[in-house]
């Protein structure tokens, strides 16, 4: 990066700055002619009188004349104004273009930042660098040249004005700058070292807080929350004196700047008076000088201020460059290069003297030089205690870290010196703790397949337009020019034709890593659109019919209450009972019913609204009955009350007042609080005794009223219909059409079993899985366990077909049975591939050809495993302590 | 109404005799009424734990892994709590247990069970007196133990 704001303002703007320059300087006439045009207004139009006067050959008389001038006048004002706004856009837009390439140079180097870089430089402080810090560049680069040329210019015509009647008095107009030339930048520079320091707590204060952030569960666990809160404090106190501290002399700046620009009045005032009333200068030309001197000022004062932002400006800058170019980054070359043909990494692997140490050991210790040789098509396992450096070897092997010295060859390519688009392609690194983004679990098995777009995406008429566009401004700003909408996904690397068959192999490998039936349980709580497939919304209603006739069993009938359009289900709510279907939208919601006058006047006309509202009161009265003691905080509330903690005191004072009164003469309003609580009754779980049998078949006719009225809300409503795929609820649901019974406690495990065998035999697994594949992980996959979290980081390093998998005991938190099944799978996978596994539990090197047991750093035994365990051997010695 | 009676039932179980009807309906309003056929497994040892039942109706079987199977050590019957203690210490099931005929039980969840005995001393000191008394009783055999084996030793 440019060593100072200056040489990087120059480099990449130079174009538009002069531009910015030359459009200042085409507006300087105007501005003159415009200062100029007032006094020929008043001395030649409306003071003069020889009239008529000529004017481009037309004789006008002195209004014509005033008009004209006049005319004149308002054109200079759209003309400055036209400026003026064309300077201020371009401005914005060369600041906005600017602060873009920064911030891309920024992140293009955090992509390259040595491994070890991050150990010392937190996520808090790079994001705050990037977001926070880089901004107030872009808008001083906006400004570094436009704004002291245009300020300048200004105070240079104004002041040649000045000179030009009398230059004694212009020269009494700049006495005093020296002084400020003179002072002002010797305070500046306490400003400037205090902003340094003001930069530098407030990237601490960011690291402190992200720190929290992804520590918080510690913060909880220790009760540690008024010491983050303490020393949170501290932190804001430091730099609340900073601030303080460059407020105060910032302020004195300013004041200093005032008294000295009334200063100089004050000797326009006293001395230019004196010579007045002297009768040696006259009173008009100490008019004259006072007000040119008042538009002096504006200028002068821009200009100091813009001498400030720019020292700030170039202190941030240099700040941001000293942490963005740590020592060994990776050359730029390194991404981008694509070596024709790419090598394939096969043959024997021979590592030469190579030092285990990372760069933080690298100035303590002494060098170790680890030399060995195996042939990648074998197992090879990585034997040793954890603090052995079997860790750090595989790093290497990898490629995703870089020896301090020595080498490793995979057949005659050197890892070091290989760019990362043959490492990261032809070998796949799984660490013990991978890390998922947020989005799809599919988005996140592809990720090792997107190295850059190699299908275009198809934009048409406006869409296309735009893309040239954004494009063309990317290019502008220096920023990259690949399309994220673009096919990133290398389906030959995965060895697959196209989308279709990659989620099969999805599947494959998924299996392999025994997750399929977890996707698959994912895949049965997704929801699909049936409208997109078709065939498989077909197969779910097979899957459906097929699951009813099993539930005919007399063993599984009374686990499950199927949906019948003309039978009450006792495990729903009396809503669903009465929409039979999902709601699509907030007007149907169950919170909403009882507000919802089309659901109102179907209860009327059914006449069932007076039950509902008695049905509500005695509700209310149990549930304040049983909640009146349960503290407000509780989560009982949350999950068994009807009423919410907020609303119950309202609700038993009501209860009072109405005790007695008959439920037909209630007010409105209390009447709209208790029909808010039926809807949410479900007869089986709640066991209360408020859905008797005539109820019951009432609530069916309501049904029956509801759907037949609906009108204009129709599509409000997904109904449930035997003979269709509703998109509203899960698969698994449209399965079921219907629901589990309550109080059974096998219901779930034997019709989980049911649909299991059932989507085996139609042949759905597969297609369900793939629907799990658009399951949402969460943040950092927060929504996957820790074990599904490495089975993801293990098939997708799978996926994309390495020639060598490295895995550094990326099973370790997985059980014995998992492990090996895994174990095999990937032996299977590999068989003419390189593995090496680094391993958590000596004893599993048994199932591999090739061992090389590290301690302190150094190989101490390699070979056939059988052969090194043996009375005596380090390896023995591991395999014994488990 | 159904609650009132399951409440009537939680009222039987010597733990919950003391508590105030209100408590009683809300303990009976927030678990859960199961059902289970005969012969199906409740839990089996070795399950973490997280509820307690109580017999509505029926009878459950208590069974012990032993070198011929499984074998009846014991049978919970009416109004009986149990499964309530592993939930004190997050202990595993210390035991298998099957229903024998028809059961209708009373399913209290680990959270609502833990919020009764923090909120209510007198269900707090029922547990206790059901501790003390095991550990009255392991002590016994303890000593029993020793002593037998002192006088082998000897």
């Amino acid at each position: 990066m440019e060593p100072s704001i200056f040489k990087f303002i120059f480099k990449y703007s130079r174009r538009e700055q002069i531009l910015l320059l030359l459009v200042t300087a085409a507006s300087f006439p105007f501005l003159y002619v415009s200062l100029d045009l007032p006094k020929i207004i008043i001395n030649e139009a409306i003071g003069a009188s020889d009239f008529p006067q000529v004017l481009f050959g037309y004789e006008l008389n002195q209004i014509h004349y005033l008009m004209v001038l006049c005319a004149f006048f308002l054109a200079l004002v759209f003309i400055n104004g036209g400026f003026k706004y064309f300077v201020n856009v371009y401005r914005g837009v060369v600041a906005e273009r600017m602060l873009r390439r920064l911030r891309n140079q920024l992140f293009s180097r955090v992509l390259r930042f040595p491994l070890h870089h991050f150990r010392r430089q937190s996520e808090g402080e790079i994001v705050s660098m990037i977001t926070a810090e880089a901004e107030p560049l872009g808008g001083f680069v906006g400004d570094s040249v436009a704004l002291p040329a245009f300020q300048g210019g200004t105070l240079l015509t104004i002041l040649v004005f000045m000179f030009v009647q009398d230059w004694v008095l212009g020269v009494a107009a700049i006495a005093l700058y020296p002084m400020q030339v003179y002072l002002i930048p010797k305070l500046q520079r306490k400003v400037n070292a205090l902003g340094k320091q003001r930069v530098v707590q407030v990237r601490k204060l960011s690291e402190s807080i992200s720190g929290v952030v992804t520590g918080i569960q510690e913060v909880h666990a220790h009760d540690t929350s008024r010491l983050e809160l303490a020393d949170f404090s501290d932190r804001m106190d430091r730099i609340y004196g900073v601030r303080l501290e460059i407020f105060r002399l910032k302020f004195f700046i300013k004041f200093l700047n005032n008294f000295i620009d009334k200063l100089t009045p004050f000797f326009f005032f006293s001395i230019g008076g004196y010579l007045v009333i002297k009768g040696q200068l006259t009173f008009g030309a100490l008019v004259a000088v006072l007000a040119a001197y008042k538009d002096i000022s504006a200028p002068w004062k821009e200009l100091l201020r813009y001498y400030q932002i720019r020292e700030d400006a170039r202190i941030k800058y240099e700040l941001l460059i000293e942490t963005f170019g740590p020592q060994g980054m990776l050359d730029e070359s390194m991404q981008t290069d694509e070596p024709e043909p790419m090598p394939t990494l096969a043959g024997e692997l021979v590592a030469t003297n190579v030092d285990l140490r990372d760069e933080e050991e690298a100035d303590t210790g002494f060098a170790s030089g680890v030399t060995f040789r195996f042939d990648t098509g074998q197992r090879v396992a990585l034997i040793g205690k954890g603090d052995s450096g079997k860790k750090r070897l595989a790093s290497l092997l990898a490629g995703v870290a870089k020896p301090l010295g020595g080498s490793v060859h995979i057949g005659d390519v050197a890892l070091a010196e290989s760019p990362e688009t043959v490492t990261g392609r032809r070998i796949a690194y799984v660490g013990q703790e991978p890390k998922l983004r947020s989005g799809s679990l599919g988005d996140n098995l592809f990720y090792t397949l997107k190295h850059r777009p190699l299908l275009a995406a198809e934009y048409d008429g406006e869409a296309k337009q735009q893309f040239v566009a954004r494009m063309a401004e990317a290019a502008a700003a220096g920023d990259s020019e690949h399309d994220i909408n673009a096919d990133w996904i290398d389906y030959a690397a995965a060895g697959v034709a196209g989308p279709n068959e990659l989620n099969d192999r999805a599947v494959d490998v998924l299996n392999m890593v025994d997750m399929d039936e977890d996707v698959y349980q994912l895949g049965l709580k997704g929801t699909i659109d049936p409208d997109e497939q078709p065939e498989l919304a077909a197969q779910i209603l097979q899957a459906r019919n097929a699951l009813r006739d099993r539930i005919s069993d007399p063993d599984v009938a009374p686990l499950v209450d199927l949906f019948d359009r003309n039978r009450f289900n006792s495990n729903m709510t009396i809503a669903e009972n009465l929409l039979f279907g999902t709601p699509c939208d907030d007007r149907f919601q169950i919170e909403n019913l009882s507000a919802n006058d089309y659901m109102r006047k179907v209860l009327e006309d059914m006449d069932l609204m007076l039950q509902f509202i008695e049905i509500g009161r005695k509700l209310a009265a149990v549930m304040v009955d049983l909640f009146a003691d349960v503290e407000p905080g509780s989560e009982l509330f949350e999950q068994y009350s009807f009423i919410r903690a907020d609303d119950l005191p309202a609700f038993q004072s009501m209860l009072t007042r109405i005790e007695g009164v008959a439920s037909e003469q209630l007010t409105p309003e209390d009447r709209s609080m208790l029909l808010s609580l039926p809807f949410k009754l479900i007869p089986t779980r709640h066991r209360l005794g408020l859905v008797d049998a005539r109820l019951q078949v009432r609530l069916l006719e309501a049904r029956h009223a509801f759907a037949e009225g609906l009108g204009e809300h129709k599509g409000a409503i997904e109904f449930f219909d035997p003979e269709r795929y509703s998109p509203a609820i899960s698969i698994q649901d449209n399965i079921l059409f219907g629901r589990l019974a309550y109080g059974k406690p096998r219901a779930a495990s034997t019709v989980g079993t049911l649909i299991g065998e059932i989507a085996e035999k139609l042949g759905l697994r597969r297609s369900v899985m793939q629907v799990g594949l658009d399951h949402q992980v969460g943040i950092a996959g927060s929504r996957l366990s820790p074990v599904q979290r490495q089975k993801i980081a293990i098939a997708r390093a799978v996926l994309k077909r390495p020639d060598l998998l490295v895995i550094d005991e990326a099973t370790a938190a997985m059980d014995g049975a998992t492990q090996t099944k895994i174990m095999e799978a990937l032996f299977r996978e590999f068989k003419d591939r390189g593995l090496i596994w680094v391993l958590h539990r000596a004893s599993l090197g048994r199932e591999f050809d090739h061992t090389l047991v590290l301690d302190g750093g150094k190989v101490v035994e390699q070979g056939r495993f059988t052969d090194l365990d043996k009375p005596n051997t380090v390896l023995k010695e591991l395999v014994m302590a488990g | 109404m159904d609650l009132l009676k399951e409440a009537e039932v939680l009222r039987k179980v010597p733990m919950f005799a003391k508590l105030e009807p209100s408590k009683l309906k809300l303990l009976a309003f927030t678990s859960e009424y199961q059902t289970f056929e005969d012969g199906e497994i409740l839990f089996h040892a070795g399950d973490p734990a997280d509820c307690a039942f109580v017999i509505i109706s029926g009878e459950v079987e208590i069974l012990a892994k032993t070198d011929a199977g499984d074998v009846v050590v014991g049978v919970l019957r009416d109004n009986q709590i149990f499964g309530e203690l592993a939930l004190l210490n997050n202990a595993p099931r210390s035991a298998t247990l099957r229903a024998k005929n028809r059961l209708q039980a009373l399913r209290i969840t680990d959270e609502v069970f833990l919020k009764l005995i923090t909120e209510n001393p007198e269900v707090a000191l029922d547990l206790m007196h059901q501790l003390s008394d095991k550990l009255a009783l392991s002590h016994q055999q303890v000593e029993a133990l020793q002593s037998e084996l002192h006088r082998n030793g000897s």
